[in-house]
């Protein structure tokens, strides 16, 4: 089950954006353009580009209040996802939402959640109706080590396993949960060991290689689509800023600078650069080529974002509810 | 017109709204049990199949979550939680996501998901068997909150709450289970955010909802042997609230009180004393009175149970406290 290469090219041009997507937001965020949270994913572009490279444009994900990377990854428009966060009327959620509600139905974005632990029940839930319409529709489920030792968690996978529901739990172990470390908040290294409770394949992947990531999700997508039921697979990573922006990052409070320096040397991009140069499979002049087009691509959603309305002030009382 | 029980009006809108629509399932625990859920479930089961009609494990928190997810994509999940209490473990799929969705994504997707908690009060079953939380909800935007009191509303709330696009919280009373009333054999429904009086008059407006609407036509009839008047509102849905309902009754009559089957503070009466205060203080004759549960949780001793849940009698006696008061002082023209 080797990886092709125009999915390794495919993997790497996903990387590329996240990344140059999340340092955008972060200069933005520095210079006071974009307001609210911004909980940046560099460091762990490699789990959504993986994961959602195995799934098909139908199937769906829930992400997380990080989820810029998760989005991306499965195709959300860097255009309205920009607007969003400066939290303009063209945005995804014209300005309702904000970084951490990026939704897109049609690329089967079925939102971003704010809430720790809360795309669990929501995950499971769509898998139900996927497998009750028999359409075929697997859902990828992203959240964050914080998140396993919430209930939702456990009841998630019980639930999801007994009725053999087509999901794949995507445990992002980035080993903090805001600013305490895995080993602070759970008496176990491997996430993954807790699917043994619920009967379903306990995964551990290096979250910082995309080609692992995407390996174990296709494996994970054939047993769901198989009707054989969940997996979890747990992406071992690490997030390279803070839990978001404005987060005293660098080592002051509650992680050493060589812990993240030591990570940094792992990067999963120069890691995917590495192979695809191994194999000839992209020259660096193409690899170029591919950051000059997303950066182009980037700079004309800031553009987009700048030039576009604020919503007026009546937006405000719409769409509390469905009219009708 | 044909009788059936509140119970079996609720059994019926399943099985017509399921039959009609394959994308309404049944989920919660004790769907299967005969003594959970009362008849309300009675032959989904047999008839729909355990894809459809589906006992969960204890997890209400993912289980409603799963129907806020599943109702993301294209079912209308009727999710059952049989006491009301247990739901609290499902505030967040409830408050946090189901509430907040459509608002949170710009109105691009909606939540039509049916939750439905079962108040059990009484019963000697203490404090954690036996809340009516329904204010807690209603104080949510984003969600709607209905409470049935007679079979008709029971069945026609249930199908307007499985057809709307929005999430609806189904609340209903185990003491209405056996009242039986006029129930249409086919499908129909009860508009949500409407009131409707029950009885009218013209001493006093009466404002309630759910069982209390019962104890309300009790008191109504005992004060009409003694020549007090009483128009009874039953609100049907608590939010939306009917206000212009409350409004033109509460000019007629000049007095209002509010009975209600939950706490006193910051709940459904003190809402509706709220509005009218600040929409119609003109025409109030005398002070607004709540007849609601004293500020404690639920006792069990029986001997305890008889002084906390309010009933015909509290009413009949806030209503005449109200009618022997002088005018209001706000009502005295001055001397000038």
């Amino acid at each position: 089950m080797g990886i092709t290469k125009q999915k390794a090219i495919e993997l790497y041009s996903v990387m590329v954006k996240i990344r140059m997507f999340e340092e955008q937001v972060q200069d933005l965020y520095a210079r006071g353009m974009i307001p609210g949270l911004a909980h940046l994913y560099i460091g762990e572009e490699a789990v959504a580009a993986g994961v959602c490279g195995a799934l098909e444009r139908e199937d769906y994900i829930t992400s997380t209040h990080r989820g810029h990377g998760h989005v991306i990854a499965k195709g959300a428009d860097v255009r309205y996802m920009m607007a969003e966060l400066f939290g303009k009327t063209t945005g995804y959620c014209k300005g309702k939402g904000g970084s951490m509600h990026i939704a897109d139905m049609a690329m089967g974005i079925l939102g971003a959640n704010g809430i720790a632990g809360g795309g669990l029940p929501i995950a499971v839930g769509a898998a139900f109706s996927a497998k009750y319409r028999n359409s075929g529709q697997i859902v990828a489920c992203f959240f964050g080590d914080g998140s396993s030792n919430n209930g939702t968690f456990h009841e998630s996978l019980n639930f999801a396993s007994l009725h053999k529901l087509p999901v794949i739990f995507v445990c992002e172990n980035n080993l903090y949960g805001i600013s305490v470390s895995q080993r602070m908040h759970q008496p176990i290294q491997d996430i993954a060991i807790r699917a043994t409770s619920y009967d379903m394949p306990g995964v551990v992947v290096d979250g910082n290689d995309a080609v692992a990531v995407y390996e174990a999700s296709l494996k994970a997508v054939k047993r769901a689509r198989a009707g054989e039921g969940p997996t979890l697979i747990e992406c071992k990573t690490y997030r390279w800023r803070g839990h978001h922006e404005g987060d005293p990052n660098l080592g002051a409070r509650y992680r050493d600078r060589e812990e993240i320096e030591q990570w940094k040397k792992r990067c999963p991009i120069k890691r995917l650069e590495g192979r695809l140069l191994e194999e000839r499979w992209l020259s660096r002049r193409k690899m170029e080529e591919i950051q000059k087009a997303i950066a182009q691509e980037l700079d004309e959603a800031v553009s987009f974002a700048q030039q576009s309305p604020y919503p007026a002030p009546g937006d405000i009382f719409t769409d509390v509810y469905v009219a009708g | 017109m044909r009788q059936l029980s509140f119970s079996l009006a609720i059994n019926e809108a399943l099985h017509q709204m399921m039959s009609s629509d394959e994308s309404v399932f049944l989920i919660g625990q004790g769907v299967k049990s005969p003594w959970y859920v009362g008849n309300t479930a009675r032959g989904l089961f047999e008839k729909f199949g355990p894809e459809r009609v589906i006992d969960t494990p204890v997890s209400e928190n993912a289980i409603t979550g799963a129907a806020v997810g599943a109702a993301l994509v294209g079912m209308r999940p009727i999710v059952v939680h049989p006491r009301m209490d247990f739901m609290m473990y499902a505030m967040d799929p409830i408050v946090n996501e189901a509430a907040n969705w459509h608002y949170m994504f710009g109105g691009r997707s909606s939540v039509p998901v049916v939750i439905w908690g079962i108040i059990n009060r009484g019963g000697e079953q203490a404090a954690q068997h036996s809340q009516a939380l329904h204010s807690l909800f209603a104080h949510i935007p984003g969600l709607k909150v209905v409470m049935p009191s007679t079979p008709y509303d029971a069945k026609g709330l249930m199908i307007s709450a499985i057809r709307d696009d929005n999430p609806v919280i189904y609340i209903d009373d185990r003491w209405l289970y056996k009242i039986e009333g006029d129930v249409p054999e086919q499908i129909y429904s009860v508009p949500i955010g409407k009131g409707i009086v029950r009885k009218r008059g013209k001493d006093v407006t009466l404002v309630s909802a759910s069982y209390m609407v019962v104890e309300s036509m009790k008191a109504s009839e005992l004060l009409r042997k003694e020549g007090i008047d009483v128009e009874v509102i039953d609100l049907r849905s608590i939010k939306p609230i009917d206000e212009l309902l409350i409004f033109e009754s509460v000019k007629k009559t000049g007095r209002l009180v509010i009975a209600d089957a939950g706490w006193k503070t910051y709940g459904m009466a003190a809402e509706i004393a709220a509005i009218v205060a600040e929409n119609i203080f003109d025409e109030l004759k005398s002070p607004i009175q709540r007849v609601t549960l004293p500020d404690v949780p639920a006792p069990a001793s029986s001997a305890l149970e008889m002084v906390y849940y309010p009933n015909a009698t509290h009413i009949v006696q806030a209503i005449k406290k109200l009618l022997s008061g002088k005018e209001a002082p706000w009502r005295i023209k001055s001397v000038s």
